[in-house]
């Protein structure tokens, strides 16, 4: 092809097409190179995590057993849940989950504060402390299992020390959330202190000597130094924090099975017992759905945070 | 350094701090303390009441003999491990190329994938749960360990790619350009100059992964029955409902459960750390 023809083109069209080439090239390098890449991962994640959330919303407006005929509904599933008590046991139990694991960043950061010291055995402590972290749920809540059986458990010991009744915590109604959240925020503290202690180590060293030098110490320089430097730290460890505690199922079903009586239920136990024990696919997924819309607050807040973040870095 | 070192504290002050520190690292340690002393526990003392005493003797090797006898304990760890490593091996390949998508090609609509890959991230399972569980039934996987797998690959690779990307978006552009001036592919690029550069980054990732995949619950409850294609943890919450007051056997399987992630996890530390931090602080 280029032995005759090519010479006897005139020069601007061999100009315009060379262009045009480079153009198309730089297109393709611009669309075609990131749809390859992206192909695999992406069609993954929208089959299997996109989709399935959009499925779930249209789920709920059937009556359906999950695997027999659908019968549209409209709202029906959600005036059933609106008018069911157990939803509002759920519900509450996800606020005292919410307000309890915010005592995670607080107790995080008293941690790390308290460990942020040069000792030879400093790395070891920290792992030490770092290990719930890393532990399965199922694990962790056999463990407190036992502590809280009212027999032969820590806790009933301890009672029995001080000459109260052991408290037979799993089987109360009162004190079972509470007692499942104890044993979910070891590791949820982990988590925290682990953020705290990585914002800590990044702190301005120059501006907490000149607090000094400025006679601030104790909860002053804390309070007007040190904390509004942890601030996006703080912001993170509080919101995935949040997500967390709503995200909770595996101690749920662990301990108690959401009882005693439904009492210790949360909307992600009580979805995944309407689906799976009750066969009630269409009202699992309404419950889903209304878990979904509550976590979307917080994610989208999130969200918000991270691509502020990326913009201002750019 | 914030707060003040104890090293600058008077020796009592120094002393009152260690006796402090060891004795908060007790009671916070007392869960994992439990663990270790029952799997450690024979059955007579159980039976005797020595539930948190000194155990009357060592009797670790017979509970872990016991528990590899007597229940599908070791299917269920080669289930764990095939689960996980295949998913960690998957995320890494899949979260690097999208990472490099999004970190050094600005296509339109970057920022919007992105912002998917992170809020999917976070999205309650039970929203995911019925259809997962019917894509999988339809696939023909149900009950096996590729419907796990399958699940956490695609699952993990939002947390990857966002992870990941953080780390692509800081190399040099010069780097790329030079390597498309020599002609290098896209692919070449990938692996001969992205991926040797980001190896602490997947050594973290593949950390984390691990952990996460090892410990999930949730997944195995929805997409598997079967003691052949059940993982650690669903095996374990079974065994609980069968040996009951056993407490040294769910002990034992207990310890031998948590021994990969917390080996991995103290092996790889300071990549764990950075890891879990990433987009919290700055890296």
């Amino acid at each position: 092809m280029n032995l005759s023809p090519a010479p006897a083109m005139p020069g601007r069209t061999r100009m315009i097409l060379r262009a045009r080439m480079q153009r198309l090239r730089e297109e393709a390098t611009l669309w075609v190179t990131p749809a390859l890449l992206l192909a695999l991962p992406l069609s993954l994640f929208l089959l299997l995590i996109i989709v399935p959330i959009i499925q779930s919303i249209w789920i709920s407006f059937y009556d359906w057993d999950g695997t027999g005929p659908a019968r549209w509904v409209g709202f029906a599933n959600y005036a059933e849940l609106f008018a069911d008590p157990q939803f509002y046991v759920s519900l509450k139990n996800n606020v005292i989950w919410l307000l309890l694991f915010l005592l995670a960043p607080v107790f995080g950061l008293a941690f790390a504060l308290f460990l942020n010291q040069k000792l030879p055995e400093m790395r070891l402590v920290k792992a030490l402390f770092f290990i719930p972290l890393v532990l399965a749920h199922v694990i962790i809540g056999m463990v407190f299992i036992w502590f809280y059986d009212p027999t032969f458990g820590v806790v009933a010991i301890v009672a029995r020390a001080f000459g109260l009744t052991p408290p037979a915590i799993l089987s109360s109604e009162h004190l079972v959330t509470f007692g499942i959240i104890v044993a979910a925020l070891w590791s949820q503290i982990a988590f925290c202190l682990v953020l705290f202690l990585a914002g800590l180590s990044q702190l301005d060293d120059d501006m907490i000597a000149a607090g000094r030098l400025d006679g601030a110490s104790g909860w002053p320089l804390f309070y007007h130094v040190v904390l509004p430097q942890l601030r996006p730290v703080t912001f993170v460890a509080t919101i995935i924090t949040v997500i967390m505690s709503l995200r909770n199922f595996d101690m749920i079903a662990i301990m108690t099975q959401g009882g005693p009586y439904g009492s210790s239920t949360v909307l992600a136990y009580q979805m995944y017992d309407a689906t799976i024990f009750s066969f009630r696919a269409g009202y699992g997924a309404a419950i889903a759905t209304v878990l979904f819309a509550l976590m979307s607050v917080y994610i989208v807040w999130f969200l918000r945070h991270t691509l502020k973040q990326e913009a201002a870095e750019r | 350094m914030y707060p003040t070192p104890i090293e600058d504290a008077s020796l009592a002050g120094r002393v009152a701090y260690r006796a402090a520190l060891y004795l908060v690292l007790l009671v916070w340690m007392l869960p994992l303390i439990a663990i270790l002393m029952t799997a450690l526990r024979s059955q007579g003392d159980l039976l005797a009441g020595n539930y948190w005493g000194i155990p009357a003797q060592i009797s670790l090797v017979e509970n872990f003999r016991e528990i590899f006898t007597s229940s599908p304990m070791g299917m269920f760890f080669v289930n764990s491990l095939i689960v996980t490593i295949l998913t960690v091996a998957g995320v890494l390949v899949l979260s690097t190329l999208a990472a490099v998508a999004l970190a050094k090609y600005p296509f339109p609509g970057r920022t919007f994938l992105f912002a998917l890959f992170i809020g999917g991230n976070f999205v309650p399972y039970q929203i995911l749960m019925i259809p997962v569980r019917n894509i999988v039934l339809y696939l023909g996987l149900y009950d096996t360990i590729w419907a796990l797998i399958l699940f956490h690959t695609a699952f993990q690779t939002g947390f990857a790619t966002l992870f990941m990307r953080n780390f692509i978006a800081a190399l040099p552009n010069e780097l790329f350009e030079a390597a498309r001036l020599e002609g290098a592919s896209e692919f070449r690029i990938i692996r001969s100059i992205i991926v040797p550069l980001v190896r602490p980054a997947l050594a973290g990732l593949s950390v984390l992964i691990f952990t996460f995949v090892w410990n999930d619950y949730f997944w195995a409850l929805v997409l598997v029955q079967s003691d052949a294609a059940k993982p650690l943890t669903l095996g374990l919450a079974g065994l609980k409902g069968e040996w009951l007051t056993a407490w040294n056997l769910i002990s034992a399987g207990s310890l031998f459960a948590a021994l990969p992630p917390v080996a991995l996890f103290f092996l790889m530390q300071k990549h764990f750390v950075a890891g879990l931090t990433v987009g919290a602080v700055k890296a």
